[in-house]
């Protein structure tokens, strides 16, 4: 009989941008699964104060919040001081938090690369750091970063979120490699096209067009990326590191 | 206090307990290179409890640097 098992029972997850979209699928199905979860919102105090209280209800695990940016270092900090003052450990760290400034190259402004690199990017670094001080001391973790499809493959009009996209994936590998001996797992997910707020915005047209670039005919749940998450923190996945998964039905982008 | 940062030291970089603290050098003295400063940060947060910022991380260039930083800790 198999020791390793999918429950998350004792350990304790961050999620960045864990109240909406991906991030609430991947803080609730941790939190369904055992784990204690201190969610990151970037604002919404009200929502995260909602979303932990409702977990920490439905669940019977500990949850707490931290509202902050992610491009600011002190976000993370906290965020690992917060697992460390609850258990003296941190198990999971999900690098989630995400935005999207779409533009055509001529037409992006400053402002826009520095503040989607600056979470997207930056955020994921950060994370990483907080997250090594904590878990090398518990005797390892796993750190899963959420990148996109869109930086393993480009796309128009998507040039600093691919850039940013792109970095995460090489973020993860290279921090898979350095935290290895340390039982430090990194890996990335890629999710395609998912039924967030974030698709949400796209114009009508666009979003057909995506649709049937996606071979299995369907938008993906923010669940089946939460579902992967789920495997990537579990011991089940314990010899996996530096990996970037994608989840996307066969999406050609 | 001095002498529990330097248990730390020891530990860390297996030093004999004669050597003299004033040589502990990060980057200087034989061993202490950016791997075992990381060891050597984990062990003193075991130790005293706490997590170091980033800054006293980075600012921890000597053992009497350090004992100076862990006493805003401990």
């Amino acid at each position: 009989m198999p020791e390793a098992s999918l429950s998350l029972g004792g350990k304790i997850a961050v999620v960045t941008g864990g109240a909406r979209g991906i991030g609430l699928a991947i803080s609730e199905t941790l939190a369904a699964n055992g784990a204690s979860v201190i969610i990151n919102v970037r604002q919404d105090e009200v929502r995260a104060a909602e979303v932990a209280a409702r977990l920490a209800s439905d669940y019977g695990v500990e949850t707490d919040f931290v509202v902050g940016d992610v491009a600011l270092a002190a976000t993370a900090d906290q965020l690992a001081r917060k697992a460390f003052g609850l258990g003296r450990r941190l198990d999971v760290y999900v690098n989630n938090a995400g935005i999207l400034r779409d533009g055509l190259i001529g037409m992006v402004p400053q402002s826009d690369i520095d503040t989607v690199l600056g979470i997207n990017l930056q955020g994921v670094i950060h994370g990483v750091q907080a997250a090594v001080r904590v878990m090398r001391r518990s005797g390892g973790g796993s750190i899963i970063n959420i990148s996109s499809i869109i930086g393993r493959v480009g796309n128009a009009g998507q040039i600093v979120y691919g850039a940013a996209k792109a970095g995460v994936i090489g973020a993860t590998m290279s921090a898979a490699k350095e935290l290895a001996p340390l039982g430090i797992r990194v890996n990335a997910i890629a999710p395609g096209f998912i039924a967030t707020d974030m698709t949400a915005q796209l114009p009508p047209q666009k979003f057909r067009e995506r649709i049937e670039s996606i071979a299995m005919g369907r938008i993906g749940e923010p669940q089946e990326i939460a579902n992967l998450a789920l495997f990537l923190s579990s011991d089940l996945s314990s010899y996996i590191t530096g990996q970037v998964i994608g989840v996307d039905g066969g999406m050609l982008v | 206090m001095e002498d529990r940062v330097f248990a730390q030291f020891a530990d860390v970089m297996s030093l004999d307990p004669s050597v003299d603290r004033a040589d502990l050098v990060y980057n200087e003295y034989p061993g202490w290179d950016s791997v075992a400063h990381m060891t050597l940060v984990a062990a003193l947060e075991t130790e005293f409890d706490c997590m170091l910022e980033m800054d006293d991380i980075l600012d921890m260039s000597s053992f009497a640097k350090a004992v100076e930083l862990i006493q805003k800790y401990a």
